[in-house]
């Protein structure tokens, strides 16, 4: 038996031995047993190192708010820093390492702070930033991060699962304590659909440090009946080790399920972590209070405990916290505690309670009682040696190793906080309520400010039953019989300022806040609450203030001779506790980050060779490189000059493709395009450019007449969502009175560019259709068949190169055979795959732009698209803005293609442009190099730009100017279209 | 994070589904002044309370709604179908 284990008592399976490691150091504890019960068990009371003075600390809590035991537990991608022991459990074989120290917790070289701490105070990190700059980018910052901090995360992935579930209920009932049970019971047995959601690793929450009997049975013993018969429910559900961690919008609960926290080795078949989002038509919040902490000198020391923290040890854990325990108390569950020390066989030295009052009626106890007095100072190194007690006639010291200490409670009201109502503070309870008049949501037992478990009980029942009949079920109101051996709770007195303390007298733990630091943000005019949160940074840690928030307010209250309500409380958010990222993220992680969207041709490219490219959620071949060839400008280069000499094919499949068909199409196509649709005759296609109510070029494509009544159109693939989108909203929310429908066929068409002189030859041999330059010329578009028929599909003579050139569509399960085929029919005419890098360079050859150029800032006449805007149509998006003076400015950049003076200097994509003789300043840009490539037929590099007045200015030299890399290159503006001015080759 | 829109066609969903366009303003008539139009494309309200706003069930029925919340509460009163026409 380890040295503080009682040998019997408490709810541990002592049959059931567990051996872990705390620091390299090999320790036992029991099934049942938390990580912090098993280390105060084995006489472990310094657990961790503070944030900023490096600090001596032990373990405060038995739960969520612990801010000193934050512990780095688990090995290799499972390491999990800040892990807080409390609600950690303990399993066979859990590691776990103390945090923040050097070179070991016992002796910590950073605890030098402590001597620093004069320059340390509240305000530190603002003042300090009015030292010298260059100190304190190579000074005091690497010092600070280094001496200060928190467990650090892991760089190995995480091999574990994770998942997200949503869930719907009648009601939610966060908390299985006492008042929870009773409410879930109530609601269950009327047949409301129930979650219990709660956060511990054994529901029952007080009841489980309890020695009180209900109705003649043991606490316990009540919250395991109670639970048996919920979960025999069929329409309750109840989620153990599940935080609910956040109250939303729509009455939606977010909360975190740790499935597998608690074991060593996850079962790969479940996630570690589910995250829920819990909607339901009511929640109840049973989740209890908080035990306030006192605000002494030394209050950190290990040793000092909370009272209710020590009862929960001692009577769930069986774990003495001492031998020479002393209580300090403002209410009277410290005597509840000094019963239950004392039946436990090791009595309490002494109980100091700060009220002038006889002991409760319950407490039959021998303890020494000295009350109407205060621990003013706590001392002690590594453990507590002593304590200094304060009355009205002087001062005693006592020798103690374990103080436990109430300073009252605080309801948890978080939840109810998160939608913005604020708490309420109340002078009767000495604390903050929740806000009143909370929609879907209520408190009950003591998260409602109801003191005693007879109370929360009869409180629990009857809002459960309430809540069920306000949902239609109609209920009896169970009742529980009798609680006996509860010492009825008075009000507690509270005691916010200690006289006579000498120590540092610590508020916020991890922060490691303390009281004159408070003072000092009154002093220095940070007095109102959310000035003094940051300039003290009280609140501010991973524990979010659950212990130090009240009483930080109540002290700035006395600072400033103001009530608690008058400072009011900082604003509470989610989350409750932190949530681990790999929670967040579920199952998006990994392979299964994001979508990944495979042409129908993905295996064809494949098969030839292709380099693949991310772009969007689309792998697009880029090039196709062959053998022999020593880089990617080499294979693109080829892929370019063959399909000018000979032919290509380029799979465009990834194009949006959106159907359009209804007695109104024509008129709707009209309206969302700028040039002329309502005439386009059926068989034919046209280029058409969208724009944005503002007048701006939303996007471009072509959209062909397949029937008088049917349209397909493409859009770019970077836009095909939007277009989608946009133009589901001017069919529905613009002009709903149009006959028109719209679907999306992105998915359902395999596309492929057939580019080059002989692509009418090599297609003529596959095509049923009479593909002669008379029957079938430029712009054409026709539903055509394949292969005698076996393959029905739609071609269009349209060119993105410039070159004779066709796109085919055929259904996307034909795409890869298709293709095979068209390659086997050109092979003796030479046709080859290209890539979207050869794609590019056909494109800018032509001056063809893309959304390079059309980047939200270009109207059509920045383009030389104005005769695309149509001035005989009445209405279409964007028109009415189009006549706006700035749109019309002659300043505004054009589009112009440059080259090099120089064919052998070449320049980059976004180098911008300076008049020839000009400085290298923001004032003398001109514009930007939108797109550029080196073109094999020009034989240099060749590019398109916006440049001021740019269309006007062909033939002018320039200089083009890369500032990142601080490179000038000479170059001449040009007419952007390169190659084939004349368009000869497109209408062969 | 979490929250629900009442879509009229597929009832309550997580607002993960829906993309907000904005104002549900009306489009003036082709005709309409250019000041008329300035104000459509450019001007906002930004109204403390009740709000119009065009909201699409983009990952659902691809309908575009308006929905009528609160900006402070973020309370939805309603929600209907864009096309639906309303008598003001
Ligand atoms: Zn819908």
């Amino acid at each position: 038996m380890t040295p503080y284990r009682l040998s019997s008592g408490g709810l541990v399976d002592r049959s059931k031995p567990l051996s872990f490691s705390f620091d390299g150091k090999e320790m036992q504890g029991f099934e049942g047993d938390s990580l912090a019960s098993a280390l105060l068990a084995n006489g472990r009371l310094l657990v961790g190192r503070s944030f900023k003075y490096h600090r001596r600390r032990g373990i405060l809590t038995a739960g969520a708010a612990e801010p000193n035991a934050l512990m780095t537990i688990g090995e290799g991608g499972r390491t999990e820093p800040n892990t807080r022991a409390t609600v950690q459990e303990l399993y066979q074989g859990l590691t776990a390492q103390s945090q923040n120290r050097w070179p070991s917790l016992d002796v910590d070289v950073g605890a030098l702070n402590s001597l620093l701490s004069p320059f340390l105070g509240a305000g530190f990190y603002y003042k300090t930033f009015m030292w010298p700059a260059a100190l304190w980018e190579k000074l005091y910052e690497p010092f600070i991060r280094r001496a200060a901090g928190l467990g650090r995360a892991t760089y190995e992935a995480d091999p574990d699962g994770y998942e997200k579930s949503w869930a719907h209920c009648d009601l939610l009932v966060v908390g299985a304590g006492a008042t929870g049970l009773a409410a879930a019971l109530a609601a269950g047995r009327a047949g409301a659909r129930v979650i219990v959601a709660d956060e511990q690793s054994q529901a029952g929450g007080g009841l489980l440090s309890e020695t009180a009997t209900i109705d003649g049975k043991a606490a316990h013993a009540f919250a395991a009946e109670t639970l048996a018969e919920l979960a025999a429910l069929p329409n309750v559900t109840l989620l153990p080790r599940t935080t609910v961690f956040g109250w939303y919008d729509g009455n939606v609960f977010g909360a975190v399920e740790r499935v597998q926290k608690h074991v060593g080795i996850p079962a790969a078949h479940l996630p570690v972590e589910r995250l829920w989002r819990i909607v339901a038509k009511e929640a109840l919040l049973a989740t209890g209070a908080e035990e306030r902490p006192l605000v002494f000198g030394g209050n950190d020391v290990p040793g000092v405990m909370m009272a209710g923290a020590m009862r929960t040890y001692l009577n769930r854990y069986g774990v003495a916290p001492g031998r020479q325990v002393a209580i300090f108390t403002t209410n009277d569950t410290g005597y509840a505690l000094a019963a239950d020390l004392e039946a436990a066989g090791i009595p309490a030295a002494v109980i100091i309670d700060s009220r002038s009052r006889p002991a409760p009626s319950g407490y039959n106890g021998r303890t020494r009682i000295i009350s109407d007095a205060v621990v003013s100072d706590a001392s002690g190194g590594k453990a507590l040696s002593g304590i200094t007690v304060r009355t009205r006639n002087g001062s005693e010291t006592i020798k103690v190793d374990a103080l436990a200490m109430s300073g009252g409670f605080n309801p948890v009201i978080n939840l109810a906080c998160h939608r913005g109502g604020k708490p309420q503070w109340s002078d009767e309870k000495a604390t903050f309520l929740a806000p009143s008049g909370l929609k879907g949501l209520s408190l009950a037992g003591a998260a409602a400010g109801i003191d005693g478990l007879a109370a929360c009980l009869e409180d629990g029942a009857a809002k459960g039953t309430a809540l069920a009949e306000s949902l239609g079920y109609g209920s009896t109101q169970p009742s529980f019989g009798a609680v006996t051996g509860e010492i009825a709770p008075a009000p507690a007195k509270p005691l916010w300022t200690i006289k006579g303390v000498r120590g540092k007298a610590f508020i916020d733990y991890q922060n490691d806040v303390h009281r004159k630091d408070l003072g000092l943000a009154v002093q220095e005019g940070y007095g109102h609450v959310e000035l003094a949160k940051r300039y003290t940074t009280n609140g501010m840690a991973t524990d979010q203030g659950k212990l130090s928030n009240v009483n930080a307010i109540a002290l700035l209250a006395e600072a400033r001779g103001v009530s608690p309500a008058e400072v009011g409380t900082t604003t509470f958010r989610p989350f409750y506790t932190p949530v681990s990222f790999g929670a967040l993220t579920g199952t998006s992680h990994g392979h299964h980050f994001q979508p990944v969207r495979k042409s129908p041709l993905h295996n064809w490219a494949k098969k030839n060779g292709a380099v693949f490219v991310e772009t969007g959620l689309w792998y697009r071949s880029s090039w196709f490189p062959r053998a022999g060839e020593t880089g990617w400008r080499e294979s693109v280069d080829r892929e370019v000059k063959n399909a000018r000499k000979n032919a290509g094919l380029c799979d465009v499949s990834m194009l949006g493709k959106i159907e359009i068909t209804g007695a109104d199409a024509a008129e709707f196509l009209n309206r969302v395009y700028s040039n002329a649709f309502l005439k386009l005759p059926v068989g034919k296609a046209r280029y058409g450019l969208m724009l944005r109510e503002d007048g701006h070029i939303y996007d471009d494509g072509t959209t062909s007449r397949l029937a008088e009544d049917r349209y397909f159109m493409t859009t770019t693939t970077a836009y095909a969502a939007g277009v989608m989108n946009h133009l589901e909203f001017c069919a529905q929310a613009l002009w709903p009175d149009l006959d028109v429908r719209l679907a999306s066929v992105t998915d359902q068409w395999a596309q492929m560019a057939i580019v080059g002189p002989k692509a009418r030859a090599i297609l003529e041999r596959i095509v049923d259709a009479d593909l002669s330059n008379e029957a079938f010329p430029f712009l054409g578009a026709a539903e055509i068949s394949l292969f005698d028929g076996a393959v029905h599909g739609r071609l269009f003579r349209i060119s993105f190169s410039g070159e004779l050139a066709y796109e085919l569509a055929v259904p996307a399960g034909y795409g890869e055979s298709v293709a095979d085929a068209i390659m086997e029919a050109g092979r003796e005419d030479g046709i080859q795959p290209y890539g979207v890098e050869a794609l590019a360079v056909l494109r800018i050859e032509k001056g063809h732009v893309t959304h390079n150029e059309i980047n939200g800032t270009v109207v059509p006449g920045d383009l030389g698209f104005g005769r695309m805007v149509s001035s005989a149509k009445p209405d279409f998006i964007g028109k009415h803005m189009l006549a706006r003076e700035g749109l019309n400015a002659p300043e505004r950049p054009q589009l112009v293609g440059v080259v090099p003076l120089d064919p052998a200097k070449s320049f980059k994509t976004g180098s911008h442009i300076l008049a020839k003789d000009a400085a290298a300043t923001l004032e003398n840009d001109q514009g930007y190099v939108t797109s550029s490539c080196y073109s094999p037929h020009i034989h240099s590099t060749i590019g398109l730009a916006l440049v001021r007045r740019g269309s006007s200015r062909h033939g002018e030299e320039v200089m083009i100017w890369n500032g990142l890399r601080d490179e000038f290159t000479p170059g001449r503006l040009c007419d952007p279209v390169f190659f084939d001015p004349a368009n000869e080759k497109l209408h062969v | 994070m979490a929250s629900l829109v009442t879509c009229p066609h597929c009832g309550a969903r997580p607002k993960e589904e829906f993309t907000v366009k904005g104002a549900a303003l009306t489009r003036p008539a082709p005709d309409a002044s250019q000041e008329t139009w300035f104000d459509y494309v450019y001007l906002r309200d930004n109204p403390r309370g009740a709000y119009q706003e065009y909201w699409h069930h983009t990952s659902g029925c691809r309908r575009w709604l308006v929905v009528n919340r609160d900006t402070a509460t973020h309370e939805i009163f309603e929600t209907r179908d864009a096309a639906r026409k309303v008598t003001a």
